[in-house]
């Protein structure tokens, strides 16, 4: 939101602007100024947010005494100045300017690119006709990238687009190349912009006057019934989006001025959302054939007619509650589990957890945080008292010092990453601590490519050198930690030079990362699954909590604790109790006081008993101790570890129920599917990572018979006998400010105003905390825990016969199990082919060109992919998302469960490599 | 440049091989490290290390271009936009043939012209194989000896198509040394007096700096703006501070410089070290540019000299940067912009070099002729240079005389002199056969005057009256065998073709106004407007200045339009 400078207090200089006496704020151009008194001067290669560069000439005023006319976008008045902004001379700069560039556009006339042609606006404006002077020859089109179109014929060369990529989402694709008549925009060196580095953020096409870079499917030149804001629908960060509606189809995005981004998107934001017209979503209830019996295969959309059959929304609801109550009834409470979503609204994901414990009777229920940051989480909990992160991803910019530490940001948190290397320009120190060398190395000053696994050697690594040279906080420590003299005997046994034999990082750069992050005035860590989705996850997490309590940085500004949530909405889904152990707002199950407060709240008696986690209900199944499974926006088929065994876990089951909006993997194994509602179909709150609740607003209305979740979740609730009556989402988001203090203070009207609120936020008007744990934490004691971890290795090392590390992630254009992206025909053309990332030398090992096929195979399965050569990848290691399900990950990965968090190791498991293979068929 | 288009199909069906973009070359990358050794990868030693791979492979191919941005932490773009600024890179893309490993310069530029330089230009690629690129290039600075080819980096004086061929055949590709004053002849002479006292505190930077201001010296690139006030601005700025000395001697009809480091550069390395030294400057960058090859050698070698001696360890280090042909880049802020490693783009002002400049701090930028004089004024006292001058004006001027009179040359005059009396008394008089019928007074950018205004003082100040200004006092003289029409547009084209290109009123301007001016009927009235707008609203004095000859063509020889 923009500051209104009339009401600040700051101090002003007084100037002449085309005879009127005008006041401008310090820091104000004459632009800037003229603008608030409602003056338009001209202007091209400004942009509000933008640092002004002046290029353009459009904006030129006429100050007395100087020589030459001035751009009133880079020039701030001084006192008593006398601008003209509208004098003949002033003018007649301007409209030159525009008329030069007018006689450089396509035909010399209009954009044929967009509508709304910055240009075109100010030809008009300022009465410029046909120009007088000859036209320049052409560049082609260059329409080689799926998202965007580039028609440098239209390009005017303000370089916004240059600014855009290089200074706000610093992706330094996008070069200002030759000079003079011959300066031109490059991609790269002068590449096509599809075979470039570009990553399809499209900051550029935002930023661009002319239409020169435009969305590729010519949306620029339609007219937007309604615009709607919202959210985006894909990671944790949670950019505000404006969405362009026509004929209730969503044309194109643009990204809003919130605190989360700041106008920036990334590809899946931006170019990501025609997944919800894919001709493949479901729009009907579908109830499996009884000739059709279930099999381990995955099944293909075309053959769905031959396993299913379609069904009145009242049949299939009907079917599939029956189905749960017969086994609750027959087989017992525990019989039945349920998998609810981090990618649902708060709202959905607080009713399916009620569901499962009052209509199923017990505390089976999870999501995927089990299978992301559930260790973190169980860290925080123990040592802290809360397991929310301490300061929001734009603190980076107030800190000094910024490690990322199993996190791979401009893949995964694209927005977020754009924040720590601005930080990074302006001087911020980024320490990464990655097994590979992604992306983000090139911002940072320290690089720690340490071997996988070693988290827990390393960091102690660390803090035995903070200890060894004291430059511990120990008034921090004694003021509000408990345990440290435990832990200061514990490090005694990690020396950097004995650490550095295990990582492979030299004791050298281990204390002087160590100093770094003592001694700055504030530094935060950031990680992500890299940390958690170890066996060992948990106390990973445990040491990185260990170096911020030890040192004190944590509770300020720009210093803190930050592990980045991959869903939209995994943080708010963890809140309102979507996970076995808790109630709404992390209250233990198995607390007698909790209980009973939510037994008042819900009116029934609930189980005492912490339930069971993803992993584990896929454990019980081929155990016979759970029967039944409503499975609710997940794919546990695709996403979790050792999928042989999950998917011969799901065709045993006797019943499932699963709500989605395509034919997912986990769906073929399904009895009755109920087609539900895609982001975009709904309105709900969203909670991203730095603990902000969001509003999402329905753009579109679901396809066919597609229904609401909420509603559908409802209906289900009530055929097994809750007896529910929510209108809405406002009615369930009243209940869950009665269930958790964290947001009682946050109503519904509010979210509507302002879009966003920070909790804790427990009384109404509180303005919210984007900053916690300033003054200790909420543990009984007050203080946050030292709880020593000792260094293990994973589960499954690598051995003769596996001598290969498989380590699984994400792509930046495919989102977890890729049910959303790769329907999106955008993103599927950017990213078609399941690739494995390899170091060309490896490569080189296994007699395999770049580009050609491997087969990899562990001892739970077997996969072939496209083999990528990488040199930021480790030697010895091989990487790849878990997206593609003819080469689906997850068949490679190990199901051992760090102890205490429950979460599976995808991060490290043993592989042998060997080339070519022969792809499995996709199946959309 | 016409980008390929590519069809999103084509891009995908083609299987990639790595993450997006060129992958990095491993054999190429070792090229790199083995050529750039252990020097420093820091971001503003990118066109050094550009030079590098230029001078090694005769081109810069894509592999080495990205395994150089690897190497050095930065992307492909920010070094092709660098790369594809300067005219000394030639960057080969992928499916691209490099160019010949020998280049021929031909310069093209207004005295050159005069002397048949387009004659020559169609008889070297008549006559030298496919194994040489002929390139036509702006002015090499040797403006005296015109018309000049420069073969690799040997510079062809009076160049005939026979000199040009014998030296392609022997090879003969290196920029000859010529004798000069070495350091040891320098010292002998009184040399490096000045500044020792200046070390030792014997001369204090207060009495230099009052006798730099009552010399009168002005900055002599181009700007004239007084010396002496420069170093007292830029030290009352908070330090740390630098300086940048701005050798790109570029501007059409301009050798002085060269001139002088050819013959006497510790005199020069005095006056910048006492400047730096007053001034308090921590580090000096000199920027040389590229065609002056013969001078570097030559600095290269006394600066080390100078480093290795007595007082070598008291003196701030010096950098010596190589340009890369760009005209632009004797701008004082784009040279800084390309000390820093960066494309040669003129800065916004304010805020000035002086506060704001070099890598952000406060920098004294001096053109080289400027710190020349300095030690004569400490020396021989401020009154002596100031009482030199003729009609009024005070001081001396280096004249860079080309064009068509008798003895071309630099000549070092009073100021305000007049056209006539250098003419006369300095260079001999017209050519025979040639009679006086107009003179560029201040090198391209300087516009043009009629023989009839022979007696204007030639100084600062003297001839903004008439839309022309002295610069760097490179006066090209032209005769009734020349069209001022022609010369006109030849220093338009030389605009068009040195513009950065980032401002609209310049990089347009100038290519529309040549498009104007080559018709046969040129519109008055619309390249009048554009004039007025180009110096208007230009960021830089190459688009402020770039329209004076067209302006003088129409107030001083409106007979050539009829």
């Amino acid at each position: 939101m923009a500051a209104n400078p009339e009401s600040i207090d700051e101090p002003t200089v007084n100037f002449t602007l085309d005879g009127e006496q005008i006041k401008a704020y310090q820091g104000e151009t004459i632009l800037q100024a003229a603008k608030r008194h409602g003056r338009e001067i001209p202007h091209l290669c400004y942009k509000e947010g933008m640092r002004a560069d002046g290029n353009c000439r459009a904006c030129v005023v006429e100050i007395a005494g100087e020589r030459v006319l001035a751009p009133s976008c880079c020039r701030s008045p001084s006192k008593d100045m006398e601008v003209k902004s509208s004098s003949d001379r002033a003018r007649k700069s301007q409209k030159l300017v525009v008329e030069l560039l007018l006689s450089d556009m396509p035909e010399q006339g209009k954009s044929p690119y967009r509508l709304d042609s910055e240009l075109d606006y100010w030809a008009d404006r300022l009465d410029v006709r046909e120009p007088r002077f000859p036209g320049r020859s052409q560049p082609e089109a260059d329409l080689s990238h799926p998202a965007i179109a580039v028609n440098l014929d239209a390009c005017i060369q303000c370089t916004r687009c240059v600014r855009a990529c290089r200074e706000e989402q610093m992706n330094d694709v996008i070069g200002f190349a030759n000079r003079g008549a011959h300066a031109e925009i490059v991609f790269d060196i002068a590449d096509p912009m599809g075979a470039s580095s570009c990553v399809a953020c499209g900051e550029c096409v935002q930023a661009c006057p002319t239409g020169a870079l435009m969305p590729a499917n010519d949306v620029g030149l339609q007219q937007a019934d309604r615009t709607v804001d919202s959210t985006c629908p894909y990671c944790g960060v949670g950019c505000l989006i404006k969405y362009h509606v026509k004929d209730n189809k969503i044309l194109y995005t643009e990204g809003r001025d919130g605190f989360t981004n700041h106008f920036r998107l990334c590809v899946k934001g931006r170019y990501g959302f025609n997944y919800i017209d894919n001709p493949l979503r479901l729009s009907k209830p579908l109830i499996r054939r009884v000739d059709a019996p279930k099999t381990t295969e995955l099944l293909d959309p075309s053959d769905i007619d031959r396993v299913f059959r379609e069904a009145s929304w009242e049949e299939a609801l009907d079917y599939a509650a029956q189905g749960l109550k017969k086994i609750r009834d027959e087989k017992g409470k525990k019989a039945l589990a349920g998998l609810g979503s981090a990618k649902g609204s708060n709202e959905e994901a607080y009713l399916f957890q009620k569901l499962v414990r009052t209509g199923f009777g017990s505390n089976n229920v999870d999501h995927c945080t089990r299978l992301c940051h559930a260790s973190s989480v169980v860290a925080l909990l123990e040592c802290l008292g809360s397991g929310a992160v301490s300061n929001p991803v734009a603190d980076v910019a107030r800190a000094e010092v910024i490690i990322i530490i199993g996190s791979n940001p401009t893949v995964n948190h694209p927005v977020g990453a754009t924040f720590m290397k601005n930080a990074a320009s302006r001087g911020a120190k980024i320490i990464l601590i990655d097994p590979n060398r992604t992306a983000i190395a090139k911002y940072a000053s320290h690089v720690l490519q340490f071997r996988p696994d070693t988290d827990v050697a390393l960091l102690n690594g660390i803090m035995h050198t903070i200890l060894d040279e004291n430059l511990q906080n120990d008034d921090y420590i004694a003021k509000y930690t408990e345990g440290f003299e435990r832990m200061r005997e514990h490090l005694k046994d990690y020396s950097p030079e004995k650490v550095a034999f295990i990582c492979g990082v030299d004791a050298g750069t281990i204390r002087e990362v160590a100093r770094l992050y003592a001694t700055s005035r504030g530094s935060m860590i950031l990680w992500g699954m890299g940390v958690s989705q170890h066996i060992h996850g948990t106390d990973n997490s445990r040491c990185l909590i260990s170096l911020a309590l030890m040192t004190g940085q944590i509770g300020r500004p720009g210093t803190g604790l930050h592990p980045l949530r991959g869903q939209n909405n995994v943080q708010g889904a963890s809140d309102v109790g979507l996970i076995p152990m808790v109630y709404p707002d992390y209250q233990p199950v198995d607390d007698p006081e909790n209980r009973s407060r939510f037994e008042k709240l819900w009116q029934t008696s609930l189980d005492p008993e912490r339930g069971l986690t993803t992993v584990e209900m896929i454990h019980a199944i081929l155990d016979k101790e759970v029967f039944g499974m409503y499975v609710e926006g997940e794919n546990p088929a695709m996403s979790d570890p050792n999928q042989n065994h999950v998917r011969e876990a799901l065709a045993a089951l006797e019943h499932l129920v699963v709500q989605d909006i395509f034919l997912t993997e986990t769906a073929g194994f399904a009895d009755v599917i109920l087609p539900a509602s895609a982001f975009h179909e709904k309105t709900g709150t969203f909670s991203n990572t730095d603990r902000r609740v969001q509003m999402g607003r329905q753009a579109v209305d679901p396809p066919g018979d597609a229904r609401q979740d909420l509603w559908i979740i409802q209906e289900i609730a009530n055929r097994l006998g809750c007896g529910w009556n929510y209108q809405g989402p406002e009615d369930v988001f009243e209940e869950m400010r009665q269930a958790m203090d964290s947001i009682a203070g946050m109503t519904w009207e509010r979210l509507e105003e302002e879009d966003s609120l920070t909790y804790p936020l427990e009384n109404v008007g509180d303005p919210g905390q984007p900053i916690i744990f300033t003054d200790g934490f909420p543990t009984p004691s007050g203080k946050g825990k030292f709880v020593p971890a000792s260094y293990i290795h994973a589960d499954e090392m690598p051995d003769a016969e596996y001598p290969l590390i498989f380590i699984t992630g994400r792509q930046l254009e495919h989102w977890h199990t890729g049910s959303m992206t790769r329907h999106s025909t955008t993103l599927d053309a950017i990213e078609p082919d399941p690739v494995i990332m390899v170091h060309p030398d490896d490569l080189k090992k296994l007699g395999v060109e770049p580009g050609g096929l491997i087969t990899i195979t562990s001892r739970r399965g077997e996969l072939t992919a496209y083999a990528r050569a990488d040199i930021g990848i480790q030697k010895g290691c091989l990487f790849m998302a878990f997206c593609y399900n003819e080469a689906s990950a997850n068949l490679i990965t190990n199901e051992a469960l760090d102890p205490s968090a429950k979460i599976p190791e995808f991060k490290f498991c043993a592989i042998k490599a060997t080339p070519g293979g022969s792809i499995a068929t996709r199946i959309n | 440049m016409a980008v390929i288009k590519i069809s999103p199909e084509q891009i995908t069906r083609k299987k990639r091989k790595g993450p997006k973009g060129h992958a990095v070359d491993l054999q190429a990358l070792e090229d790199i490290r083995t050529l750039l050794g252990d020097a420093s990868r820091q971001k503003d030693l990118l066109i050094e290390h550009l030079h590098k791979i230029q001078d090694q492979y005769q081109h810069i191919s894509a592999k080495h271009l990205v395994a150089l941005a690897h190497d050095m932490n930065l992307s492909p773009a920010e070094v092709y936009e660098v790369a594809s600024f300067y005219h000394h890179f030639d960057v080969v893309r992928e499916g691209q043939t490099p160019p010949p490993p020998l280049t021929v310069r031909v310069c093209e530029s207004v005295s050159c012209d005069m002397a048949g330089a387009r004659d020559l230009l169609q008889a070297l690629r008549e006559s030298l194989g496919e194994e040489v690129r002929i390139q036509p290039v702006p002015c090499v600075g040797r403006c005296q000896h015109a018309p000049v080819a420069v073969v690799g980096q040997n510079p062809i004086d009076q160049a005939s198509p026979e000199a040009v061929a014998a030296a392609v055949d022997n090879r003969q590709i290196e920029a000859p040394v010529g004798d000069y004053i070495d350091l040891d002849k320098y010292q002998a002479d009184g040399g490096y007096r000045i500044l020792k006292s200046c070390l030792e505190k014997r001369l204090d930077s207060e009495n230099i700096i009052l006798k730099m201001e009552h010399s009168g010296l002005r900055g002599l690139g181009g700007a004239g703006f007084p010396a002496g006030r420069k170093w007292r601005i830029v030290s009352g700025y908070q330090g740390p501070r630098l300086m940048a000395v701005n050798i790109d001697e570029g501007e059409p009809g301009t050798f002085k410089d060269r001139h002088y480091l050819e013959r006497d550069p510790h005199r020069f390395l005095e006056g910048m070290l006492i400047a730096a030294q007053t001034v308090g400057c921590e580090e000096i960058y000199i920027y040389l540019r590229d065609e002056y090859a013969g001078c570097r050698k030559i600095l290269t070698r006394e600066i080390a000299a100078l480093q290795n001696s007595p007082i070598g360890s008291s003196l701030p280090p010096i950098h010596l940067r190589r340009g890369a042909g760009a005209y632009i880049c004797g701008e004082e802020s784009a040279m800084v912009e390309s000390i820093e490693g960066k494309r040669g783009m003129p800065r916004l002002r304010p805020p000035f070099l002086a506060e704001v400049g070099l890598f952000g701090r406060p920098t004294l930028e001096h053109n080289m002729e400027t710190l020349y004089w300095v030690r004569d004024i400490v020396e021989k006292g401020p009154e002596w240079f100031a009482s030199h001058g003729r009609h009024g004006r005070k001081g001396l001027r280096s004249f860079s005389v080309s064009g068509r009179v008798k003895k071309p040359g630099v000549h070092l005059a009073p100021a305000g002199i007049t056209i006539r009396e250098l003419i006369d008394e300095y260079c001999g008089g017209m050519l025979d056969g040639h009679s006086f019928y107009g003179y560029f007074p201040g090198g391209a950018s300087g516009g043009m005057l009629p023989a009839l205004m022979h007696d204007i003082p030639l100084d600062f100040d003297t001839l903004n009256e008439y839309g022309c200004f002295i610069g760097s006092a490179a006066v090209m003289v032209f005769s009734d065998q020349d069209s001022a029409r022609e010369l006109a547009l030849n220093a338009m084209r030389f605009f068009e073709e040195e513009s950065c290109g980032q401002c609209t009123p310049c990089r347009v301007g100038t290519s529309k106004a040549v498009e104007l001016m080559a018709q046969s009927n040129w519109d008055q009235e619309l390249l009048e407007e554009l004039s007025t707008v180009m110096i208007d609203a230009s960021i830089c004095g190459l688009g402020q200045a770039a329209p004076n000859p067209l302006r003088c063509v129409f107030k001083y020889f409106p007979e050539e339009l009829q």
